[in-house]
């Protein structure tokens, strides 16, 4: 502090010193500066405008709630009201249209494809990928292979129960055996339908292996995949002749799916989304290039 | 020779009882914390013994006054080799965990080297390893210089040091090993907690006992900040580190606090680690080593007493602000950001107070790196205290939060202001505390200083990039009321963000590494490099001692 009255000048700045020094460091008696100091005062005035007008201060059993009532659940509800309310015609109308009647009207069926869209970022990229793509034991949703069938209706049945969700009984259902671990069949039974498997995807040439596999294919497996190996929608069972894979196609793989079955899950959606969103998701991934259209009374019938 | 038999008996002791303990331990990352700390005391019990200070039993017996002749700078010579090595440590942990961010693979599909583990390590290595060292180390020699006095009790002095390395240990191995609280910036267990309690009150006797036996008659500025941030972080350590341990023979402690009132807790001590620890701690730094570098008068000594007391009382509220749009009730968010706001001025007291000191010595940011790199430090120092503020307006957080805008808001504060102001500070004390003529090179010094600030440019550039692209991509709403973004494409959309950030921390751990070079060499006391000279300030080693009018302690 100042000691005494011979304040000396710093000669560079014309400054008074303090007169004091610490290891030759000495102090300017130089006064604050009045910007700093103004726009200080400026700071403390915003802050007591703002704690008039925002919840501020606590008090026993409450707190101020300012002027403009302002509280940040109000606010949220405020903005979900809005979003609710710009949506709410569209769902509504999507909602009380069933969805094989979508594509008659092109209006509805292009809002609920573009909400699908953002719907499947949120609930579906997890395991189909953001461009729907799947990965291994993921459905690929692009192309034109489908497990349960790929009308409109279908895959809204799929989205709405799941596919092996436990305790669910209106559930996508089917249980390949694991026919190694299980000992159906021996380690070389296994061997040989895995090459009638790779020879009717046509990976491989027909071998004495693959003749012997046709034999035990015919006796386990038609019931599901059918004689020529291409599938069963209905019971959810894959086409093995068209080289798209769940969970690959080569020797090792089959052999692993044959040996201990797969049986991926997905869960129901009905318990979690409303009725547009999932109507909304089923046209969604319905436009992604491998919809089918909705098949005529008798056949539908067959597939249920 | 009782002291001795004492001493070697009391490490011989302990290293039994961590040895019994960790035999008994519940779980393995107690074990392993508590066989270093045996080892340890078995190594002090041996080096207790050998290096028994006969001379020093000799003057007890006589009764002669400890040399009051001689600053204590033992202790600050291996606190600046400290905080060199930790500081290179924690620039390549954090270089590795960026690197990460943009290729996952780097975790190795080990636990011990996940992303989880090594962000803590990063993060605790660079605040409290490398930023602690220094200021331990700087508190010690300003303390001494300014106080015109030896350091109160130099064996105290060196506990608390290498106590702290032990701190540093065992938190790190901590990390690795999963052994956590799960609080950010106070991972360390109950025991390691209860340790560093224990130096930190050393660390409090020894600064206080050398304000309080000084030879000037007034405490310098430098003074009151080192003190205002030991003491709180004190106070911060204790309470946000209250808990109870499941057993005394395990590291698992539950803390005394739930749900939103432990999320409070935390952020008052993470919010004031910040204000008292790498705000505080370091203007103290900056007021000694601006004005003597620069050989220039304290812009102000006004502005220096009103902007400590006004930093000092507002920082402490302004915890709140790290959980806007949360749990906490509104009342406390708005207070949070109220004196939030009401900082932005009393911070930028301490950068008008250290670029103003230049006053009169302008030109020699032309001519001497050092005070460049403390002129670049109070600049970044200027620009996030006052990026703070505004990040708290919660109007600006709801869209920064969460973001890596704030990762850019640390970052550009800790390389720009906490990194850059110790960087200088070392290149300062290195020549003066071996007795060197100068550092082995100044032109190196500048290239660190553009090294360390190209680093900066990159990584606060682009953080904020990514950080504003993100909260942008999050909230964006199309025409028919649905998101836009899925959040792995806006992961996506980071990546180059990531690259760049990896690239600003590739450059400064280049700075670092010069740096070491650098300092080892001066230590090492090898020739001068042969280069054009540079301004550097002049220093009297034959002034350097404390007042002798001052009474033997």
């Amino acid at each position: 502090m100042a000691d005494g009255q011979d304040r000396k000048i710093d000669a560079a700045t014309g400054t008074e010193l303090k007169g004091h020094e610490w290891d030759g460091i000495a102090e300017l008696d130089t006064p604050l500066p009045r910007w700093w100091l103004w726009t200080f005062y400026a700071t403390i005035l915003f802050a007591v405008g703002y704690v008039v007008a925002y919840p501020a201060i606590p008090m026993l059993n409450d707190y101020t709630r300012g002027m403009l009532g302002w509280s940040s659940r109000g606010a949220l509800d405020k903005e979900l009201a809005a979003r609710a309310a710009q949506i709410a015609p569209i769902h509504r109308a999507i909602a009380a249209t069933p969805i094989i009647d979508l594509p008659a009207r092109p209006h509805l069926m292009q809002a609920a494809v573009e909400g699908g869209r953002a719907a499947f970022k949120v609930h579906c990229v997890q395991c189909h990928g953001s461009g729907a793509a799947g990965a291994k034991g993921y459905p690929n949703l692009n192309d034109d292979d489908w497990l349960w069938g790929g009308d409109l209706a279908t895959i809204e049945k799929t989205i709405i129960d799941g596919v092996r969700n436990p305790g669910h009984d209106a559930t996508r259902l089917s249980i390949m055996p694991a026919f190694g671990r299980d000992q159906l069949l021996t380690a070389a039974q296994v061997d040989d339908v895995v090459a009638h498997v790779r020879t009717i995807s046509r990976q491989d040439k027909p071998s004495a292996a693959s003749q012997r596999g046709g034999k035990l294919f015919a006796d386990n497996c038609t019931v599901c995949h059918g004689a020529d190996g291409k599938g069963t929608r209905a019971l959810g069972a894959p086409n093995l002749t068209d080289g798209i894979w769940l969970y690959g196609g080569d020797t090792d793989t089959i052999r692993a799916s044959v040996w201990n079955s797969r049986q991926g899950v997905m869960p129901r959606w009905d318990d979690k989304l409303d009725t547009a969103t999932i109507r909304m998701l089923a046209a969604y991934v319905h436009s992604l290039g491998g919809g089918e259209a909705t098949p005529t009374a008798d056949a539908g019938n067959a597939a249920e | 020779m009782d002291r001795l038999v004492l001493r070697t008996g009391g490490w011989f002791a302990l290293a039994i009882v961590a040895f019994a303990a960790m035999i008994g331990a519940r779980d393995s990352g107690f074990a392993v914390h508590m066989g270093i700390v045996s080892a340890v005391a078995l190594g002090l019990a041996v080096h207790a013994m050998r290096h028994a200070d006969y001379a020093g039993f000799a003057r007890g017996l006589v009764k002669m006054p400890a040399d009051e002749g001689r600053y204590y700078d033992d202790v600050i010579r291996w606190g600046v080799i400290a905080t060199v090595f930790w500081g290179l440590a924690g620039f390549l942990a954090g270089l590795y965990i960026a690197l990460q961010l943009a290729f996952p693979a780097l975790n190795l599909g080990l636990e011990y080297t996940s992303f989880g583990r090594l962000r803590p390590l990063h993060t605790s290595a660079v605040i409290f390893a490398f930023g602690g060292n220094a200021l331990i180390a700087t508190s010690f020699y300003v303390v001494q210089r300014t106080c015109r006095a030896r350091l109160f009790s130099p064996a105290l002095a060196d506990f608390v040091f290498w106590g702290y390395q032990l701190f540093i240990v065992l938190a790190a191995t901590g990390y690795l090993l999963g052994v956590t609280e799960g609080k950010e910036y106070a991972e360390p267990e109950w025991y390691v907690d209860l340790w560093l309690t224990v130096v930190w009150v050393a660390y409090l006797v020894v600064f206080g006992g050398t304000v309080i036996k000084r030879s000037e008659p007034h405490i310098y500025v430098a003074n009151w900040f080192y003190l205002a941030f030991i003491l709180t972080v004190a106070m911060l350590h204790i309470v946000n580190n209250l808990s109870m341990p499941v057993s005394l023979l395990g590291s698992k402690s539950y803390s005394a606090f739930a749900g939103v009132q432990d999320a409070l807790t935390q952020w008052w001590y993470g919010h004031n680690a910040v204000g008292f620890f790498l705000t505080a701690g370091f203007l103290a730094m900056m007021y000694y080593f601006v004005p003597k570098q620069a050989q220039r008068p304290v812009y102000s000594y006004r502005l220096s007493i009103i902007h400590f007391w006004s930093l000092i009382f507002l920082y402490i509220w302004a915890g709140p602000h790290h959980l806007h749009y949360t749990a906490l009730p509104d009342w406390a968010q708005t207070l949070g950001m109220v004196f939030s706001i009401m900082l932005w001025m009393p911070s930028w007291g301490g950068m008008i107070n250290g670029l103003m000191t230049l006053n009169g010595a302008w030109d020699k940011i032309r001519t001497d790196p050092i005070i460049r790199m403390m002129v670049m430090a109070l600049a970044f120092y200027g620009m996030s205290t006052f990026e703070g503020p505004m990040m708290s307006i919660k109007a600006v957080n709801s869209l920064s939060h969460y973001t890596d805008w704030t990762i850019g808001h640390v970052h550009s504060g800790a390389l720009g202001w906490n990194g850059l102001i110790t960087f200088a500070c070392l290149y300062y004390l290195t020549p003066r505390l071996w007795k060197r003529e100068r550092l082995y090179s100044l032109r190196l010094v500048n290239w660190h200083f553009w090294l360390a600030t190209l680093g900066i440019v990159l990584y606060a550039a682009a953080m904020w990039v990514a950080g504003i692209m993100q909260g942008l991509m999050w909230r964006e709403y199309g025409a028919d009321g649905y998101l836009v973004y899925a959040f792995s494409e806006v992961v996506r959309a980071m990546w180059p963000m990531y690259l760049i950030r990896a690239a600003g921390g590739l450059l400064y751990l280049s700075g670092a590494i010069i740096m070491a070079w650098n300092i080892g060499k001066t230590i090492a006391g090898s020739p001068l490099r042969a280069e054009t000279p540079m301004h550097d300030a002049p220093h009297d080693a034959g002034a350097d001692k404390p007042l002798r009018a001052a009474q033997p302690a």
